[in-house]
């Protein structure tokens, strides 16, 4: 008997071994968030305590965090439409109208998120300030799109090819123009991969740090810099570290709860046929 | 004036001339099919009169009007697709509506359309499935209601059938000739299925390597086909057709009537078994393959290497190895120069 459960149970151990491993620096941030700092750097760690909103208090006292989550929620949105816009003409002239070329644009669309972003930080960085961007949601928001396009064709590429082209030359031949096309047929054919391209990119964007750090100070900083600003310069103080990010991240983690399934589908594009 | 009008057109793929200057008169209300073996062009000729593929010289003119450059959107004509193309994500009503719906056309003119359409077709029933929910017959159906509902100046049809089984592509044949009737809608049919050209057709283009072989009613192809390719193309089993260099002994029978002749064709039906030191020529039976209706008789020709068919309405009791004499009906060669083209039809 034990024999015949064994396999499965080894399984479910080392599976909840390894999710507890990756999971276990977030639980231990949510509940550092809840402690004082002394609390915090208790050794041996306290895992019994009082939680207490201190340090949240102290974090929203300090710093505005509705400016940063205001300008989180316009960047990786405004990104993401934007994205979007541009991706999916790009992607549906990819897909249904291939070239000789198609495959190695896409390639070397892809060979640009290949490249550590640093690599591109000081080009970006003396262009923002040239035009005047440096610290503006404009910045972050054309940056973060740019850094997400490849990708977006990319998933959205997959989504459309597997639309047939009948049907499209079939809504032509029914007085459709390209828009009409667009709307008609490919997005709700295509709903599942643009809601899974839009939401990976929003979340991508929501996280992205970065460009927010390099490009972006106390105007147009992000939820990241606000993480970040806790890092430094008086030291490290944990508990308000972890009550800052949990702040951001909180937003973020909810969306992604909501919509596992779309992101699941989105990731596993094209790999189960 | 005729209706639609193709004025030299061609199509280039890379350096391949897919369709090589081709010119045709289609008058209003005709059907005509474009047949032809697999790669001669028949699909990508229809496909640059439906503008989904862009033609590269000449032009075509729809009732007087030059179509060569207008978006397919605008040329006023319908598609039936082989893979029927239906929209997945609407409901049969919707997919019949479509056009219409896109073209602002009013509520209550749609719900009659459609309604008609469907009495038609026998799709009452199924207007709220999606296409999924149909059989394949039925969903060849709601694509050619699409196309009616919307009565458009031609109807095009690219191997509407070849996706349905036989029995069923009998019976969906026997209804787009029934419609056509009807409707008395300009036409346009792509098939390469000679037996959907020969029973649908006013008119039948021969389409061989991207070029028109010969356009004609049914039975004129039949009975006159311009060339080799289209005598052999044309009817089935094919016609037996021999060089009279490989068999001299035909020469005798064709007699000196033409003296440029380099082949003889003759149709099966044409081709009668005797027994054994009967008939003109002598052969061996090869194979005998009984259809009920018909009895074809495939028999090697003494001292030619070639194989020649007959096809007889009465039954045989000949088995393959049994020695044959072969008599020609006079009077019914086709007759073709060296380089594949018809003398002429003696009778």
């Amino acid at each position: 008997m034990l024999m015949k459960h064994l396999p499965l149970l080894v399984r479910t151990v080392v599976a909840w071994a390894v999710t507890l491993l990756i999971v276990f620096p977030l639980i231990w941030l949510v509940i550092t968030a809840f402690k004082t700092e002394q609390q915090a750097i208790a050794i041996p760690p306290q895992l019994f305590f009082t939680p207490t909103m201190e340090s949240f208090a102290e974090v929203n006292l300090r710093s505005d965090y509705l400016l940063y989550a205001k300008n989180s929620v316009i960047a990786s949105f405004v990104s993401t439409i934007l994205g979007l816009m541009i991706a999916a003409p790009a992607a549906y002239s990819m897909a249904f109208f291939r070239t000789k070329r198609t495959r190695d644009i896409l390639m070397w669309m892809l060979s640009t998120k290949m490249m550590p972003a640093v690599g591109a930080l000081v080009p970006v960085y003396v262009m923002a300030q040239t035009v005047g961007l440096l610290d503006t949601l404009t910045a972050l928001t054309i940056v973060f799109m740019l850094s997400n396009l490849p990708i977006m064709v990319w998933m959205l590429y997959s989504g459309f090819k597997d639309i047939p082209p009948d049907i499209l030359e079939a809504a032509r031949m029914d007085g459709a123009n390209v828009w009409l096309e667009f709307l008609h047929v490919i997005r709700p054919l295509a709903m599942g991969s643009l809601a899974s391209t839009g939401l990976l990119c929003l979340v991508m964007s929501w996280n992205e740090a970065f460009w927010s750090l390099n490009l972006s100070s106390a105007k147009a900083g992000t939820l990241a810099t606000l993480i970040a600003s806790y890092s430094s310069p008086e030291g490290l103080f944990w508990a308000k570290l972890s009550a800052a990010s949990l702040m951001a991240i909180a937003p973020i983690v909810v969306v992604g709860w909501f919509s596992q399934k779309q992101l699941v589908q989105g990731l596993t594009f094209g790999a189960v046929k | 004036m005729s209706f639609l009008q193709l004025k030299r057109v061609e199509k280039l793929f890379g350096n391949l001339r897919a369709i090589k200057g081709v010119d045709l008169t289609i008058e209003k209300g005709e059907f005509v099919v474009f047949v032809g073996p697999s790669g001669c062009g028949k699909s990508t000729l229809l496909r640059m009169i439906a503008g989904l593929t862009e033609i590269d010289g000449g032009s075509v003119e729809l009732d007087g009007r030059d179509i060569t450059k207008l978006a397919s959107s605008k040329r006023d004509l319908a598609m039936v697709f082989q893979s029927y193309a239906l929209y997945p994500h609407m409901s049969v009503a919707d997919n019949m509506s479509f056009a219409l719906r896109l073209a602002n056309v009013d509520k209550a003119v749609i719900n009659e359309k459609v309604g008609r359409a469907a009495e038609i077709l026998n799709l009452s029933s199924y207007l709220h499935r999606t296409p999924k929910e149909l059989s394949g017959g039925q969903r060849q159906r709601v694509a050619i209601g699409r196309a009616i509902v919307r009565a458009p100046k031609v109807f095009l049809f690219d191997e509407p059938l070849s996706n349905l089984d036989a029995a069923l592509r009998g019976q969906t044949r026997v209804e787009i000739a029934k419609l056509h009737r009807d409707l008395g809608a300009t036409t346009i049919y792509v098939t390469h299925d000679q037996v959907e050209a020969m029973t649908l057709a006013d008119r039948v283009v021969v389409l061989r390597d991207g070029a028109i072989e010969q356009v004609g009613a049914p039975l004129a192809l039949y009975d006159r086909p311009a060339n080799r390719f289209v005598a052999q193309f044309i009817g089935t089993p094919q016609m037996n057709i021999f060089d009279i260099a490989a068999l001299p002994s035909l020469a005798a029978i064709v007699g000196s009537r033409s003296a440029d002749c380099a082949a003889v064709g003759v149709r099966p039906e044409n081709v009668r078994v005797r027994q054994a030191g009967q008939g003109a020529l002598s052969g061996q039976v090869e194979l005998v393959e009984s259809l009920g209706a018909d009895t074809l008789i495939h028999a090697q020709l003494a001292g030619a290497g070639a194989s020649i068919v007959a096809r007889q309405s009465e039954r045989t009791a000949l088995r393959p190895g049994d020695a044959v004499g072969i008599d020609l009906v006079p009077n019914a060669f086709h007759l073709f120069d060296r380089a594949g083209q018809s003398l002429s039809l003696l009778h």
